[in-house]
Protein backbone atom coordinates (compact mmCIF):
# COMPACT_ATOMS: atom_id res chain seq x y z
CA UNK A 1 0.00 0.00 0.00
CA UNK A 2 3.00 2.25 0.49
CA UNK A 3 6.05 2.06 -1.68
CA UNK A 4 9.37 3.89 -1.40
CA UNK A 5 11.26 4.02 -4.67
CA UNK A 6 14.94 4.81 -4.87
CA UNK A 7 14.89 7.32 -2.03
CA UNK A 8 17.83 9.54 -1.35
CA UNK A 9 18.02 12.10 1.42
CA UNK A 10 20.63 14.72 2.09
CA UNK A 11 20.55 16.98 5.09
CA UNK A 12 23.11 19.76 5.30
CA UNK A 13 25.54 18.29 2.71
CA UNK A 14 25.42 14.92 4.37
CA UNK A 15 23.93 11.95 2.60
CA UNK A 16 21.77 10.05 5.05
CA UNK A 17 20.66 7.28 2.74
CA UNK A 18 20.71 6.53 -0.93
CA UNK A 19 18.87 4.14 -3.27
CA UNK A 20 16.52 3.07 -0.55
CA UNK A 21 13.56 1.13 -1.89
CA UNK A 22 11.05 -0.86 0.07
CA UNK A 23 7.36 -1.56 0.19
CA UNK A 24 4.93 -1.66 3.05
CA UNK A 25 1.97 -3.97 2.61
CA UNK A 26 -1.29 -4.15 4.49
CA UNK A 27 -1.01 -6.01 7.77
CA UNK A 28 2.68 -5.29 8.13
CA UNK A 29 4.55 -3.66 10.95
CA UNK A 30 7.85 -2.11 9.94
CA UNK A 31 10.48 -1.03 12.41
CA UNK A 32 13.16 1.28 11.15
CA UNK A 33 16.40 0.81 13.02
CA UNK A 34 19.62 2.72 12.87
CA UNK A 35 22.00 4.78 14.97
CA UNK A 36 21.44 8.37 15.94
CA UNK A 37 21.72 10.48 12.85
CA UNK A 38 21.13 7.58 10.49
CA UNK A 39 18.09 9.38 9.10
CA UNK A 40 15.21 7.55 10.75
CA UNK A 41 13.21 10.68 11.45
CA UNK A 42 13.99 12.08 8.02
CA UNK A 43 12.81 8.86 6.42
CA UNK A 44 9.55 8.95 8.36
CA UNK A 45 9.00 12.59 7.42
CA UNK A 46 9.62 11.72 3.79
CA UNK A 47 7.11 8.90 4.02
CA UNK A 48 4.58 11.38 5.44
CA UNK A 49 5.27 13.89 2.72
CA UNK A 50 6.52 16.52 5.18
CA UNK A 51 10.02 16.34 3.75
CA UNK A 52 10.91 16.08 0.11
CA UNK A 53 13.54 13.47 -0.73
CA UNK A 54 16.47 14.78 -2.77
CA UNK A 55 15.81 11.90 -5.14
CA UNK A 56 13.17 9.23 -5.56
CA UNK A 57 9.55 9.18 -4.59
CA UNK A 58 7.01 7.65 -2.28
CA UNK A 59 3.93 6.05 -3.79
CA UNK A 60 0.65 5.35 -2.10
CA UNK A 61 -1.47 2.84 -4.00
CA UNK A 62 0.75 3.52 -6.98
CA UNK A 63 0.39 7.30 -6.93
CA UNK A 64 2.99 9.83 -5.84
CA UNK A 65 2.04 11.14 -2.42
CA UNK A 66 2.62 14.79 -3.32
CA UNK A 67 -0.01 14.42 -6.06
CA UNK A 68 -2.65 13.00 -3.72
CA UNK A 69 -1.76 14.85 -0.54
CA UNK A 70 -5.27 15.18 0.87
CA UNK A 71 -6.41 11.61 0.16
CA UNK A 72 -3.12 10.30 1.52
CA UNK A 73 -3.36 12.54 4.58
CA UNK A 74 -6.78 11.11 5.39
CA UNK A 75 -5.28 7.61 5.29
CA UNK A 76 -2.35 8.53 7.49
CA UNK A 77 -1.80 9.09 11.18
CA UNK A 78 1.54 10.55 12.19
CA UNK A 79 2.95 10.95 15.67
CA UNK A 80 6.28 12.71 15.54
CA UNK A 81 8.79 13.96 18.09
CA UNK A 82 6.41 16.82 18.73
CA UNK A 83 3.13 15.83 20.25
CA UNK A 84 0.99 18.34 18.44
CA UNK A 85 -0.67 19.15 21.75
CA UNK A 86 -1.62 22.73 22.62
CA UNK A 87 -0.61 23.75 26.14
CA UNK A 88 -3.50 26.20 26.41
CA UNK A 89 -6.20 23.68 25.56
CA UNK A 90 -7.41 20.91 27.81
CA UNK A 91 -6.61 17.32 26.92
CA UNK A 92 -10.17 16.75 25.71
CA UNK A 93 -10.22 19.98 23.70
CA UNK A 94 -6.95 18.98 22.06
CA UNK A 95 -8.46 15.76 20.79
CA UNK A 96 -11.72 17.38 19.79
CA UNK A 97 -10.09 20.21 17.81
CA UNK A 98 -7.74 17.73 16.16
CA UNK A 99 -10.68 15.55 15.09
CA UNK A 100 -12.56 18.58 13.79
CA UNK A 101 -9.56 19.70 11.75
CA UNK A 102 -9.43 16.23 10.19
CA UNK A 103 -13.12 16.42 9.35
CA UNK A 104 -13.95 13.57 11.72
CA UNK A 105 -17.28 13.48 13.50
CA UNK A 106 -16.57 12.45 17.06
CA UNK A 107 -18.70 12.66 20.15
CA UNK A 108 -17.64 13.53 23.67
CA UNK A 109 -17.82 9.90 24.72
CA UNK A 110 -15.39 8.85 22.00
CA UNK A 111 -12.91 11.46 23.18
CA UNK A 112 -13.39 10.30 26.77
CA UNK A 113 -12.89 6.69 25.69
CA UNK A 114 -9.62 7.49 23.89
CA UNK A 115 -8.36 9.36 26.95
CA UNK A 116 -9.46 6.55 29.27
CA UNK A 117 -7.54 4.04 27.18
CA UNK A 118 -4.36 5.96 27.93
CA UNK A 119 -5.51 6.54 31.54
CA UNK A 120 -5.55 10.30 31.30
CA UNK A 121 -9.32 10.58 31.62
CA UNK A 122 -9.00 12.06 35.10
CA UNK A 123 -6.97 14.92 33.58
CA UNK A 124 -9.31 15.43 30.62
CA UNK A 125 -10.29 18.90 31.79
CA UNK A 126 -6.74 19.97 32.67
CA UNK A 127 -4.92 22.33 30.40
CA UNK A 128 -2.21 20.33 28.67
CA UNK A 129 0.42 22.80 29.89
CA UNK A 130 -0.13 21.47 33.41
CA UNK A 131 0.45 17.86 32.37
CA UNK A 132 3.76 16.04 32.59
CA UNK A 133 5.79 15.16 29.51
CA UNK A 134 4.59 11.57 29.56
CA UNK A 135 0.98 12.62 29.99
CA UNK A 136 1.24 15.02 27.06
CA UNK A 137 2.69 12.18 25.02
CA UNK A 138 -0.36 10.12 25.91
CA UNK A 139 -2.67 12.91 24.76
CA UNK A 140 -0.80 12.94 21.44
CA UNK A 141 -1.02 9.15 21.17
CA UNK A 142 -4.68 9.11 22.17
CA UNK A 143 -5.36 10.37 18.65
CA UNK A 144 -4.58 6.83 17.50
CA UNK A 145 -7.32 5.50 19.72
CA UNK A 146 -9.95 7.77 18.19
CA UNK A 147 -12.31 6.33 15.59
CA UNK A 148 -10.57 7.15 12.33
CA UNK A 149 -10.09 5.84 8.87
CA UNK A 150 -6.29 6.16 8.80
CA UNK A 151 -4.83 2.81 7.86
CA UNK A 152 -1.18 3.83 7.81
CA UNK A 153 0.42 4.82 11.08
CA UNK A 154 3.80 6.45 11.09
CA UNK A 155 5.18 6.73 14.61
CA UNK A 156 8.47 8.38 15.47
CA UNK A 157 9.78 7.13 18.81
CA UNK A 158 6.26 6.63 20.15
CA UNK A 159 7.46 4.92 23.32
CA UNK A 160 9.50 7.89 24.52
CA UNK A 161 8.41 9.14 27.92
CA UNK A 162 5.77 6.42 28.18
CA UNK A 163 5.45 4.21 31.24
CA UNK A 164 4.82 0.47 31.17
CA UNK A 165 1.07 0.81 31.06
CA UNK A 166 1.28 3.31 28.20
CA UNK A 167 3.54 0.96 26.25
CA UNK A 168 1.08 -1.89 26.73
CA UNK A 169 -1.81 0.24 25.51
CA UNK A 170 0.12 1.38 22.46
CA UNK A 171 1.19 -2.19 21.69
CA UNK A 172 -2.44 -3.27 21.81
CA UNK A 173 -3.44 -0.48 19.41
CA UNK A 174 -0.61 -1.35 17.04
CA UNK A 175 -1.63 -5.01 17.06
CA UNK A 176 -5.23 -4.00 16.34
CA UNK A 177 -4.18 -1.75 13.49
CA UNK A 178 -1.94 -4.34 11.89
CA UNK A 179 -4.53 -7.07 12.45
CA UNK A 180 -7.21 -4.90 10.86
CA UNK A 181 -5.34 -4.64 7.58
CA UNK A 182 -3.44 -1.47 8.37
CA UNK A 183 0.26 -0.80 8.33
CA UNK A 184 2.45 0.59 11.07
CA UNK A 185 5.89 2.08 10.51
CA UNK A 186 7.80 3.10 13.58
CA UNK A 187 11.18 3.79 15.09
CA UNK A 188 12.17 3.12 18.64
CA UNK A 189 15.36 3.08 20.62
CA UNK A 190 13.99 1.07 23.46
CA UNK A 191 14.02 -2.68 23.68
CA UNK A 192 10.58 -3.23 22.28
CA UNK A 193 8.55 -6.36 22.81
CA UNK A 194 6.70 -6.18 19.52
CA UNK A 195 3.14 -7.48 19.78
CA UNK A 196 3.19 -8.57 16.12
CA UNK A 197 5.79 -9.93 13.68
CA UNK A 198 8.01 -7.05 12.67
CA UNK A 199 9.88 -6.32 9.46
CA UNK A 200 13.12 -4.55 10.34
CA UNK A 201 14.59 -2.01 8.02
CA UNK A 202 18.19 -1.14 8.73
CA UNK A 203 19.47 2.31 7.89
CA UNK A 204 23.16 2.99 7.27
CA UNK A 205 25.64 3.90 9.93
CA UNK A 206 25.09 7.60 9.44
CA UNK A 207 28.70 8.17 8.49
CA UNK A 208 29.34 10.70 5.75
CA UNK A 209 29.71 9.21 2.35
CA UNK B 1 -14.82 22.21 2.90
CA UNK B 2 -16.24 25.02 4.97
CA UNK B 3 -15.95 22.78 8.03
CA UNK B 4 -12.17 22.72 7.70
CA UNK B 5 -12.12 26.50 7.70
CA UNK B 6 -14.49 26.74 10.65
CA UNK B 7 -12.58 24.09 12.62
CA UNK B 8 -9.31 25.99 12.22
CA UNK B 9 -10.94 29.31 13.07
CA UNK B 10 -12.71 27.85 16.09
CA UNK B 11 -9.50 26.36 17.46
CA UNK B 12 -7.56 29.61 17.11
CA UNK B 13 -10.36 31.66 18.65
CA UNK B 14 -10.41 29.26 21.59
CA UNK B 15 -6.64 29.71 21.93
CA UNK B 16 -7.02 33.48 21.67
CA UNK B 17 -9.52 33.31 24.50
CA UNK B 18 -6.99 31.38 26.64
CA UNK B 19 -4.14 33.78 25.79
CA UNK B 20 -6.10 36.96 26.38
CA UNK B 21 -3.07 38.91 27.56
CA UNK B 22 -1.26 38.36 24.23
CA UNK B 23 -4.28 39.70 22.40
CA UNK B 24 -4.66 42.64 24.77
CA UNK B 25 -0.97 43.55 24.38
CA UNK B 26 -1.40 44.15 20.66
CA UNK B 27 -4.38 46.42 21.23
CA UNK B 28 -2.57 48.26 24.00
CA UNK B 29 0.39 48.77 21.70
CA UNK B 30 -1.92 50.24 19.06
CA UNK B 31 -3.46 52.69 21.52
CA UNK B 32 -0.12 53.70 23.02
CA UNK B 33 1.53 54.37 19.66
CA UNK B 34 -1.38 56.54 18.58
CA UNK B 35 -1.39 58.38 21.91
CA UNK B 36 2.34 59.10 21.66
CA UNK B 37 1.92 61.25 18.56
CA UNK B 38 0.07 64.21 20.13
CA UNK B 39 2.67 64.18 22.91
CA UNK B 40 5.38 64.43 20.29
CA UNK B 41 3.95 67.00 17.88
CA UNK B 42 2.16 69.24 20.37
CA UNK B 43 -1.48 70.08 20.98
CA UNK B 44 -2.22 71.84 17.69
CA UNK B 45 -5.79 70.71 17.00
CA UNK B 46 -5.80 71.34 13.25
CA UNK B 47 -2.48 69.63 12.73
CA UNK B 48 -3.57 66.60 14.75
CA UNK B 49 -6.85 66.37 12.87
CA UNK B 50 -4.89 66.44 9.63
CA UNK B 51 -2.39 63.73 10.52
CA UNK B 52 -4.84 61.52 12.43
CA UNK B 53 -5.67 59.12 9.54
CA UNK B 54 -2.03 58.48 8.77
CA UNK B 55 -1.14 58.02 12.42
CA UNK B 56 -3.95 55.57 13.12
CA UNK B 57 -3.21 53.60 9.96
CA UNK B 58 0.53 53.38 10.61
CA UNK B 59 -0.13 52.28 14.17
CA UNK B 60 -2.55 49.65 12.86
CA UNK B 61 0.11 48.32 10.47
CA UNK B 62 2.66 48.06 13.27
CA UNK B 63 0.21 46.43 15.65
CA UNK B 64 -0.74 43.95 12.96
CA UNK B 65 2.90 43.04 12.37
CA UNK B 66 3.43 42.60 16.08
CA UNK B 67 0.66 40.03 16.20
CA UNK B 68 1.92 38.00 13.23
CA UNK B 69 4.54 36.16 15.25
CA UNK B 70 1.80 34.15 16.95
CA UNK B 71 0.10 33.11 13.76
CA UNK B 72 2.10 29.99 12.83
CA UNK B 73 5.11 30.00 15.18
CA UNK B 74 3.32 28.37 18.12
CA UNK B 75 1.72 25.71 15.92
CA UNK B 76 5.11 25.05 14.37
CA UNK B 77 6.85 24.71 17.73
CA UNK B 78 4.42 22.24 19.26
CA UNK B 79 3.84 20.12 16.16
CA UNK B 80 0.23 21.16 15.56
CA UNK B 81 1.19 22.53 12.17
CA UNK B 82 2.44 19.10 11.03
CA UNK B 83 -0.83 17.58 12.15
CA UNK B 84 -2.80 20.21 10.23
CA UNK B 85 -0.73 19.51 7.12
CA UNK B 86 -1.39 15.78 7.41
CA UNK B 87 -5.05 16.13 8.33
CA UNK B 88 -6.22 15.11 4.88
CA UNK B 89 -8.04 18.40 4.45
CA UNK B 90 -6.97 21.21 2.11
CA UNK B 91 -4.24 23.18 3.86
CA UNK B 92 -5.26 26.44 2.18
CA UNK B 93 -8.66 26.28 3.87
CA UNK B 94 -7.19 25.62 7.29
CA UNK B 95 -4.84 28.55 6.69
CA UNK B 96 -7.74 30.78 5.69
CA UNK B 97 -9.54 29.75 8.86
CA UNK B 98 -6.51 30.71 10.93
CA UNK B 99 -6.40 34.10 9.19
CA UNK B 100 -10.09 34.69 9.85
CA UNK B 101 -9.48 33.98 13.53
CA UNK B 102 -6.40 36.22 13.51
CA UNK B 103 -8.43 39.06 12.05
CA UNK B 104 -11.21 38.54 14.58
CA UNK B 105 -8.80 38.81 17.51
CA UNK B 106 -6.62 41.63 16.14
CA UNK B 107 -8.09 43.48 13.14
CA UNK B 108 -11.65 43.61 14.40
CA UNK B 109 -10.83 44.99 17.87
CA UNK B 110 -8.38 47.47 16.27
CA UNK B 111 -11.20 48.72 14.09
CA UNK B 112 -13.50 49.03 17.08
CA UNK B 113 -10.85 50.92 19.06
CA UNK B 114 -10.32 53.35 16.20
CA UNK B 115 -13.72 54.87 17.02
CA UNK B 116 -12.33 56.09 20.31
CA UNK B 117 -9.11 57.26 18.69
CA UNK B 118 -11.05 59.21 16.06
CA UNK B 119 -12.81 61.04 18.90
CA UNK B 120 -9.47 61.62 20.60
CA UNK B 121 -8.16 63.37 17.48
CA UNK B 122 -11.36 65.41 17.28
CA UNK B 123 -12.20 64.07 13.85
CA UNK B 124 -15.51 65.13 12.31
CA UNK B 125 -18.26 62.55 11.91
CA UNK B 126 -17.80 61.75 8.22
CA UNK B 127 -14.00 61.32 8.23
CA UNK B 128 -14.33 59.38 11.47
CA UNK B 129 -16.80 56.96 9.94
CA UNK B 130 -14.58 56.70 6.86
CA UNK B 131 -11.62 55.82 9.09
CA UNK B 132 -13.55 52.99 10.69
CA UNK B 133 -14.81 51.81 7.30
CA UNK B 134 -11.32 51.89 5.79
CA UNK B 135 -9.93 49.86 8.70
CA UNK B 136 -12.78 47.40 8.40
CA UNK B 137 -11.97 46.87 4.73
CA UNK B 138 -8.19 47.07 5.05
CA UNK B 139 -7.27 45.12 8.19
CA UNK B 140 -8.25 41.73 6.68
CA UNK B 141 -5.76 42.50 3.93
CA UNK B 142 -3.09 43.18 6.57
CA UNK B 143 -3.76 39.77 8.14
CA UNK B 144 -3.62 38.04 4.74
CA UNK B 145 -0.41 39.68 3.53
CA UNK B 146 1.16 39.38 6.95
CA UNK B 147 0.42 35.67 7.04
CA UNK B 148 2.51 35.20 3.88
CA UNK B 149 5.43 36.86 5.66
CA UNK B 150 4.84 34.81 8.79
CA UNK B 151 4.84 31.59 6.77
CA UNK B 152 8.01 32.54 4.90
CA UNK B 153 9.97 33.43 8.04
CA UNK B 154 8.73 30.46 10.06
CA UNK B 155 11.48 28.78 12.01
CA UNK B 156 14.15 31.31 11.07
CA UNK B 157 16.32 32.95 13.66
CA UNK B 158 15.60 36.66 13.92
CA UNK B 159 12.37 36.07 12.05
CA UNK B 160 10.75 38.98 13.88
CA UNK B 161 12.83 41.65 12.18
CA UNK B 162 12.80 39.86 8.85
CA UNK B 163 9.03 39.64 8.82
CA UNK B 164 8.84 43.41 9.33
CA UNK B 165 11.18 44.04 6.42
CA UNK B 166 9.28 41.61 4.22
CA UNK B 167 5.78 42.66 5.03
CA UNK B 168 5.91 46.43 5.58
CA UNK B 169 6.63 47.28 1.92
CA UNK B 170 3.71 45.08 0.89
CA UNK B 171 1.47 47.02 3.26
CA UNK B 172 2.15 50.27 1.38
CA UNK B 173 -0.86 50.11 -1.00
CA UNK B 174 -3.18 49.34 1.91
CA UNK B 175 -1.78 52.30 3.83
CA UNK B 176 -2.08 54.67 0.85
CA UNK B 177 -5.68 53.81 0.04
CA UNK B 178 -6.72 53.48 3.68
CA UNK B 179 -5.34 56.81 4.85
CA UNK B 180 -6.22 58.32 1.46
CA UNK B 181 -9.89 57.48 1.91
CA UNK B 182 -10.00 59.38 5.20
CA UNK B 183 -8.07 62.33 3.76
CA UNK B 184 -10.47 62.50 0.83
CA UNK B 185 -13.53 62.57 3.05
CA UNK B 186 -11.92 65.16 5.35
CA UNK B 187 -11.35 67.31 2.26
CA UNK B 188 -15.01 67.02 1.31
CA UNK B 189 -14.47 64.49 -1.48
CA UNK B 190 -16.06 61.08 -1.82
CA UNK B 191 -13.88 58.31 -0.32
CA UNK B 192 -15.70 55.71 -2.42
CA UNK B 193 -12.94 55.11 -4.96
CA UNK B 194 -10.32 54.63 -2.24
CA UNK B 195 -12.56 52.30 -0.31
CA UNK B 196 -13.35 50.26 -3.41
CA UNK B 197 -9.67 49.87 -4.21
CA UNK B 198 -9.07 48.86 -0.61
CA UNK B 199 -11.82 46.27 -0.82
CA UNK B 200 -10.36 45.07 -4.10
CA UNK B 201 -6.94 44.66 -2.51
CA UNK B 202 -8.44 42.62 0.31
CA UNK B 203 -10.34 40.38 -2.09
CA UNK B 204 -7.28 39.85 -4.27
CA UNK B 205 -5.19 39.03 -1.21
CA UNK B 206 -7.92 36.68 0.02
CA UNK B 207 -7.83 34.82 -3.28
CA UNK B 208 -4.07 34.63 -3.69
CA UNK B 209 -2.52 34.67 -0.21
CA UNK B 210 -3.72 31.20 0.92
CA UNK B 211 -1.86 29.55 -1.98
CA UNK B 212 1.32 31.47 -1.27
CA UNK B 213 1.05 30.68 2.44
CA UNK B 214 0.45 27.00 1.78
CA UNK B 215 3.54 26.78 -0.42
CA UNK B 216 5.64 28.74 2.08
CA UNK B 217 4.51 26.54 4.98
CA UNK B 218 5.41 23.34 3.12
CA UNK B 219 8.92 24.69 2.59
CA UNK B 220 9.25 25.98 6.15
CA UNK B 221 8.23 22.68 7.73
CA UNK B 222 11.00 20.83 5.87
Amino acid sequence: MLEAVDLQCERGHRRLFDRLSFAVTAGQCTQIVGDNGAGKTSLLRILCGLLRPTHGEVRWHGRRIDRVRDEYGADLAYVGHLNGVKDDLTAAENLRTWAASCGLNVGGDQVAEALRLFSIDQFAQWQAGHLSQGQKRRVGLARLAMPQQARIWILDEPFNALDRHGVETLNRLIAQRVGGGGAVILTTHQAWQAPVPVVRLELGTGRPG
Amino acid sequence: MIRTLLAAAHRDLLLGLRQRSDVANVLLFFVIVVTMVPLGVGPDKDLLRMIAPGVVWVAALLASILSLGRLFALDYADGTLEQIMLSGQPLSLAVLGKIVAHWLITGAPLTALSVVLALMFDMALVPGVTLVASLLLGTPCLSLIGAVGAALTLGLRGGGVLITLLVLPLYVPVLIFGAGAVDASAGGLSPASHLMLLGGLTLAAGALAPWAITAALRVSVE
